[in-house]
């Protein structure tokens, strides 16, 4: 169980293109992170969870629906590490991890949350405006 | 044709134990050259040296091989030996057979044919060396430094203590430096000035210094113990010499408004100004860019105040040209712009300081007199937020600062919180830390004593982002042990951010092709063991412009650089090292490959005629290597595709013979 | 003693502050290392010129070593960059040539590492042996 765990850090690490190895704990993602009281993890647990392999709490979490991708986290990263990318690795495993099973457009009201930019919008504004 | 002779020292048993020594001199005695083989029970006693002075005048050898220890050992015993007995001394050769044959190797057979080899390599060497007479070069008795922060201030005082003459060129009206504008020292908290001050006047009264201030390096020519050096010094519109240092222009001058760099511009001067009451020099300068009369002709006012009638607004740049022995660079740093850190805030709000700033307002002759007032509405601050590493530690693909740590940084910050909290305790105070660090004497004791007696709150996390609202500022950072995201509402941030070296530093560093790092920080001639000698020779290095230091680590480095420099003062004449690279400029083609590799700008390219045939001549660029800086390590030989350049001593030749007598 | 048994002729090159203190080390406290290693001193590792590595193989060597000072402990600053920049053209250029990369080698051996330079001289021996003798490069007319 454990050595899947790490075959899928991997995966996600090499998907997203993110070292969490150069990540030195300063914390300053989460603490520009403009999400973070919605969040059960935080950008720098993302970054230290995925390097040492405790990846199964992540894929169950909410968190990483909560994320905007506003990448002020990248932004700021003295490190260079990409918070943002990492979780957005992290949210892509699990949802391929559904197979097909994906998400019917009438669940949709159930999971947005009226008081945060929808996640979606963010990041295809964050990509088509770069 | 050579006439060489073999010694074979039997090192008592050391050798001879596991080598046949009679053997290894009988074979080698047939080798082409060798006139005279012998061995011997220790060569290198007087008696055994006595054998080979002999030999060389009775057999008129014109080169030796001695197999025995290693060349580290022995070399330049041998060395001497052959020069009493007339011989030059790099016609000698060693065969390491002690080291690297007879200590590892028990079986006599293979050990006695290894050493047959490494005798009959050291041979053909020997047939290849030429006579080498190392360079001499006269020194100049007098130091050069850079800079005239503490760094250099207690180098030259050093340097001039021995005896010796300095000058001390500082780009600033006054030397002094960063220090100058420090308020407090940690981990003593002494004042600043009060150890600073007293050193500047000995200076300006150490009749060996002579202090170039408002003056910069323009020109660098020459090599170690033969400097040449052009220095310019700025107008400043004001006759040094006539100066009383009375400060009456300086009070009088009607154009209040230029900004005060000394203070960081947190508060104003005159167009003509003294930076401080102790600078050293104290003589007024006129600041053209603001200077009414210098822009318009119109004013004169500092002229008809002045009594010793100091003023000369005709003033030019004036340049001189000075010899010297030895370069201290002592250029220091400076904080890094915070342009690139918008997330603090520092350009929108004026209560978004940078530690140096802070250290202005906490002094008693800063913009505020010693009172901590915030910049904006100038009222007392009763939350402080500092923030760590701007700008430190960052990754060199992020872009935005520096990758090293600028090391001051902890030990300052615990500063600034302690001082605040001591003068003003009904003040909160907190540090934003990702790592303390307090490596140093009685360091950790200070920064514990800021947390425990001091209650100044440490948060390990950093700060996301600051935004003022109203005439707050909001911090919002992370509390990572907490696990918990914080925001304050803070009056005041201070940003401790990080230092680079001086931007002068770059320039100057291309003037005495001395090397640097990626981050313009000089390089050492060795990381450990020779930390204060820049690779060129010649020049030394002292306090930041090496790497961050703090002012202890910086005056027992100057301390260093000046003992260094006293040493190559003290010689009459520099002997050279003569196995150093020369050019072949037949076979030159000008490519510059060598000059790149060189680590130590040895190598120049100049013009040469030659002639042609047909009575014609011909001009070509080609490399030619001072002898004075060469080191000999061989890079450009490698380098150099036309095989015009190698190395007297390693020459291309003698490697050759030496694999073919290996490989034989 | 068989009669045939191989025994390669090695050159090692090494510079004279680091590697050729570590080679005076391992002499020192006797670690011993095959006597087919015949060292030559350079003054720095930057020193070695490409021509005498193939020099080397040409007359006759099956194997070929270069040892300098740790990178960043240079004596002269930057010599051993050089010699791993050209040392990694050059092995790979022989290795295309048909002289195994495994008989040529860049190693860092300090002043102080004299065992390391007795193991790394032991196993690199050891590794050309295996390969046997060299023949690709060797100039039959230096053959007497």
């Amino acid at each position: 169980m454990e050595k899947d765990n790490k075959k899928v850090c991997d995966e996600i690490v090499r998907r997203s293109g993110v070292n969490p190895r150069k990540c030195m704990k300063c914390g300053k993602c989460s603490g520009t992170c403009p999400a973070y009281d919605e969040m059960e993890y935080h950008p720098h647990q993302f970054v230290y969870m995925v390097e040492t392999g405790d990846i199964e709490p992540l894929l169950k979490s909410k968190s990483i629906y909560r994320c905007l991708t506003c990448f002020a986290c990248v932004d700021r990263c003295p490190r260079g590490v990409e918070p943002a990318k990492l979780i957005e690795a992290v949210r892509l495993e699990a949802v391929r991890a559904q197979g097909n099973n994906h998400l019917k457009p009438d669940q949709i009201p159930e999971l947005l949350d009226e008081d945060m930019p929808q996640q979606a919008i963010v990041s295809a504004l964050r990509k088509y405006t770069k | 044709m050579q006439r060489i002779g073999v010694f074979v020292c039997w090192c008592g048993s050391n050798i001879a134990a596991t080598v046949d020594v009679q053997k290894v001199a009988e074979t080698l005695a047939k080798e082409p050259g060798v006139v005279h083989s012998m061995n011997y029970q220790y060569m290198c006693s007087q008696a055994g040296q006595e054998l080979i002075k002999e030999a060389i005048k009775k057999h008129k050898l014109t080169g030796i091989v001695v197999c025995s220890c290693s060349p580290r050992m022995h070399e330049a015993t041998f060395r001497k030996t052959a020069a009493a007995a007339g011989l030059n001394p790099y016609m000698v050769e060693i065969a390491n057979i002690r080291e690297q044959c007879s200590w590892i190797h028990k079986d006599i057979t293979e050990a006695t044919e290894k050493a047959i080899v490494l005798g009959r390599t050291a041979i053909a060497k020997v047939a290849l060396n030429a006579p080498l007479v190392p360079g001499e070069s006269p020194v100049t008795k007098r130091a050069l430094v850079i800079g005239g922060g503490i760094a250099g201030i207690q180098t030259a005082l050093d340097i001039a203590d021995a005896g010796f003459e300095v000058d001390i060129v500082e780009k600033k009206p006054t030397i002094g430096g960063k220090m100058a504008q420090i308020d407090k020292t940690f981990p003593t908290l002494d004042c600043a000035a009060c150890i600073l001050t007293p050193k500047m006047v000995d200076v300006a009264q150490n009749e060996k210094i002579r202090i170039f201030s408002y003056s910069e390096v323009e020109e660098v020519k020459g090599f170690v113990g033969n400097f040449n050096v052009k220095i310019k010094k700025k107008a400043r519109y004001v006759k040094e010499d006539v100066c009383t240092g009375c400060g009456l222009c300086t009070e009088k001058c009607p154009q209040k408004k230029v900004p005060n760099d000394f203070n960081l511009g947190m508060d104003t001067k005159r167009a003509i100004y003294i930076p401080f009451a102790q600078a050293v020099p104290k003589v007024a300068t006129i600041d053209a860019d603001y200077c009414t009369m210098l822009k318009t002709g119109k004013c004169g006012v500092c002229s008809k105040v002045c009594t010793a009638k100091a003023i000369d607004y005709t003033q030019k740049d004036e340049f001189v040209e000075e010899k010297y022995g030895a370069i201290v660079v002592a250029t220091g740093f400076n904080p890094i712009s915070m342009d690139k850190f918008d997330e603090y805030a520092y350009s929108q709000s004026k209560d978004v300081i940078t530690s140096l700033e802070f250290e202005r307002l906490m002094n008693a002759a800063g913009p505020t007199a010693g009172k901590l007032l915030r910049p904006s509405d100038g009222k007392h601050p009763h939350t402080l937020v500092f923030v760590q590493c701007v700008g430190s530690r960052c990754d060199s693909c992020a872009e935005k600062g520096k990758e090293y740590c600028s090391k001051i940084c902890c030990m300052y910050t615990a500063k600034h919180a302690m001082l605040t909290r001591d003068k003003y305790p009904d003040t909160d105070v907190y540090v934003f830390y990702i790592d303390v660090r307090t490596p140093g004497k009685n360091f950790d004791e200070f920064y514990r004593r800021a947390v425990e007696d001091y209650g100044v709150h440490y948060i390990k996390g950093m700060v996301g982002k600051v935004s003022p609202e109203g005439d707050k500022l909001v911090v919002q950072g992370s509390d990572l042990i907490a696990n918990k995201q914080i925001k304050i509402d803070a009056d005041l941030v201070v940003l401790a951010a990080a230092i680079e070296p001086d931007k002068s530093a770059r320039p100057l560093a291309t003037m005495l092709t001395a090397s640097m790092d990626t981050n313009d920080f000089f390089t050492e001639a060795h990381p450990k063991l020779r930390p204060v000698e820049s690779p060129t020779a010649g020049v030394f290095l002292s306090g930041c412009c090496q790497g961050p230091r703090d002012i202890p680590e910086t005056v027992a480095m100057a301390g260093a650089a000046a003992a260094k420099v006293i040493g190559l003062l003290a010689k009459d004449k520099l002997t050279g090292n003569p196995c150093v690279a020369h050019s072949d400029e037949m076979m030159c083609n000008g490519c510059s490959s060598c000059e790149r590799v060189c680590p130590y700008g040895a190598i120049t390219y100049s013009d040469k005629e030659f002639r042609g045939p047909n009575r014609t001549t011909l001009i070509r660029r080609v490399a030619s290597v001072n002898q004075a800086i060469c080191q000999g390590c061989g890079a450009c030989t490698v380098a150099c595709p036309s095989g015009a350049m190698d190395l007297k001593g390693f020459a291309n030749k003698q490697i050759m013979a030496e694999v073919d007598a290996i490989c034989k | 003693m068989q009669v045939n048994e191989f025994k390669p002729k090695i050159v090692a090159f090494c510079c004279n502050w680091c590697s050729y203190a570590g080679a005076d080390l391992a002499g020192s406290n006797r670690l011993s290392y095959p006597a087919d290693v015949k060292i030559i001193r350079v003054p720095c590792s930057c020193r070695v010129n490409p021509m005498f590595i193939l020099r080397a193989f040409q007359r006759g060597a099956d194997g070929v070593i270069l040892c300098g000072c740790h990178p960043g402990d240079c004596h002269y600053t930057s010599g051993n960059y050089f010699a791993r920049r050209r040392m990694a053209l050059l092995f790979s250029m022989l290795d295309y040539l048909g002289i195994e990369k495994e008989r040529t080698r860049v190693e860092w051996v300090s002043a102080a590492e004299g065992a390391k330079f007795s193991t790394v001289m032991n196993d690199f021996v050891q590794t050309v042996t295996a390969l046997g003798e060299n023949k690709r490069l060797e100039d039959l007319r230096c053959k007497r």
